[in-house]
């Protein structure tokens, strides 16, 4: 295991070099120092990178890079498991999400968070989506029911489930159910929207569907994407995040990425030459 | 050829495990269907209307009536008392004890408890409740239902326990990370959201639980310990199927063993029926959630 904390050109330097021309949104999540130990195992090190605003930012990289892991550690989601650690900052909003002290259901209500298969609770369509809100505000009926069609016409199924919101959302086809998940993600109204390889688990028909979403919602949302697929992070993302081995290696606009990385490892990713 | 040679030999083998598994399936089926005919045809002239209308007290032109009662109140207690806490119990198992070191230890005794003997727990049932109400009341009230029904729930409980465990564990992690990432707290993920996606299976480690101690006769024998009256105060001595089956064996009258059969016969139908009910709970759960 080899710490590359003390290696300086790795430490921090991928946003340093960054060519944001066009991409002129303030940072909404800014990350810096950030190391991660799964079990005393250096997962992620020295991550430093800035996420635009209402913006779509893609993170590609091989199975096991770490592009996952820091996805969960947006929405502290890995602290539920014993012996993780993150340490560093992720400042959201002019604040620490890092901190002990951060309120674990602000942070949540703040950071939505989509799944690589989709989980809809063993509830139905209506519930699903009113279940989250429920917890964080109090609602009448008709407030309630607004609230539901506007995140389900948002997820673009509204449509397909008007008629039956009373039905279980495990009837639903696995493209539907995923977007019933973005629906119960974006109800909260959250500033940020995690997407963790939302589309490995559909058939290129509902992939292409969740793609125009995303493209859609980053007028709303600010929005972090994990994907295996580079055609996907290509087509639908502002920024693309390279990451090989725990590491940051090259964080710019996702045309400049495809074109012209800096990088070799990022060029020899793209181009197939390993992966 | 080396290919088709290969084929034959796999066709043989797979002949063979078919043709053991298939006997083994009809041994099993065999044993029960004997349990079955021997209850019936030994039962069948005791099973008349009066089998379910008429008391013990008559004896040979009585029925099981009460009986049939005294186990449903004996049962439906054990059940009443051991669901809330076994299924609560399984749940902070599943949910909350990975971060506690009394996780596995809870584990363990609830297994030991899951073989301890019934005999030993009715006993535990006597000591506990038995003497001290005799105590507590001069006598008054000695064997009761209550006493019954606590030794069926000290039975039924780390089945109940175990199957909700299993079960909770059994619901895939994305689904906790899914509701914990929408800020819900733990206490509502798991009443909301866990138990009700492992509902029929904790649904039918009930079930389980009642058909186990629907059969249980030893610690019924000094806690409930029997009533040749109708009786629907838990705090009377409580008669109950199994331990009427249990008494009227050993009788000399052979009018008397024949109701017993009919008994047995009554009370293994009900067990089947149990099982039955649990397998199509457990499988419609499945259909659903494919």
């Amino acid at each position: 295991m080899t710490d590359h904390a003390a290696n300086p050109s790795f430490a921090g330097t991928a946003q340093a070099g960054a060519d944001t021309t066009g991409i002129e949104a303030p940072a909404k999540m800014t990350v810096r120092n950030l190391n991660f130990y799964y079990d005393g195992f250096h997962a992620l090190k020295n991550i430093a990178m800035d996420i635009p605003e209402k913006k779509v930012t893609a993170i590609i990289g091989p199975s096991g890079c770490g592009k996952s892991t820091l996805l969960r550690i947006f929405n502290r989601i890995y602290a539920i498991y014993p012996k993780l650690v993150a340490s560093g900052e992720i400042v959201l909003d002019g604040e620490n999400i890092l901190d002990a002290k951060y309120s674990m259901n602000r942070l949540r209500s703040k950071v939505g968070m989509v799944f690589q298969k989709p989980v809809p609770f063993p509830m139905t369509i209506f519930e699903n989506v009113a279940y989250g809100i429920r917890h964080h505000e109090r609602l009448n009926r008709s407030e309630m029911e607004g609230r539901v069609e506007q995140a389900l016409r948002s997820a673009a199924l509204w449509d397909e489930v008007k008629d039956k919101l009373k039905q279980s959302a495990l009837g639903l086809s696995g493209g539907q159910q995923q977007r019933l998940c973005i629906a119960r993600g974006i109800a909260l109204k959250p500033e940020v929207l995690l997407l963790d390889e939302p589309t490995s688990a559909l058939d290129p028909i509902a992939t292409s569907r969740i793609e125009q979403l995303v493209e859609e919602l980053k007028n709303d949302f600010t929005i972090v994407i994990v994907t295996h697929n580079m055609q996907q992070a290509a087509r639908c993302s502002d920024l693309t995040a390279f990451m090989y081995m725990g590491e940051l290696i090259e964080f710019d606009r996702t045309e400049k990425i495809f074109t012209k990385p800096n990088k070799k490892q990022t060029e020899d990713y793209i181009t197939g030459r390993f992966g | 050829m080396a290919a088709s040679h290969l084929y034959a030999r796999r066709r043989v083998t797979n002949i063979i495990a078919m043709a053991l598994s298939m006997l083994a399936t009809a041994i099993g089926l065999l044993f029960l269907a004997w349990i079955l005919w021997e209850t019936l045809s030994q039962g069948i002239a005791a099973l008349r209307p009066q089998l379910f209308t008429k008391i013990t007290a008559y004896r040979e032109d009585g029925g099981l009536a009460n009986a049939m009662v005294g186990s449903l109140i004996l049962n439906t207690l054990g059940i009443l008392i051991a669901t809330p806490i076994g299924v609560m119990a399984g749940a902070w198992l599943a949910e909350y004890s990975n971060r506690s070191k009394l996780g596995p230890v809870i584990r363990f005794l609830n297994d030991i408890l899951l073989s301890a003997p019934s005999i030993v727990l009715g006993l535990f049932a006597y000591t506990i409740i038995v003497l001290p109400m005799k105590w507590a009341t001069n006598g008054d009230i000695t064997f009761s239902g209550v006493a019954g029904g606590i030794a069926l729930a000290l039975i039924a409980l780390p089945v109940i326990v175990r199957t909700t465990d299993e079960m909770l564990r059994l619901v895939p992690s994305t689904l906790r990370e899914a509701a914990l990432s929408l800020g819900v707290p733990q206490w509502k993920l798991t009443v909301q959201i866990l138990i009700r996606a492992a509902r029929s299976g904790i649904v039918t480690g009930v079930l389980l639980a009642l058909a186990r101690i629907s059969g249980e006769t030893a610690p019924l024998l000094f806690t409930a310990f029997g009533n040749n009256f109708m009786t629907i105060n838990p705090l009377d001595k409580m008669p109950s199927l199994p331990q009427i089956i249990y008494e009227y064996t050993k009788d000399p009258s052979p009018d008397i063993n024949t109701l017993a059969w009919a008994g047995a016969f009554v009370l293994t139908m009900f067990v089947l029926l149990l099982s039955l009910a649990s397998r199509l709970a457990f499988s419609r759960n499945k259909v659903s959630h494919d």
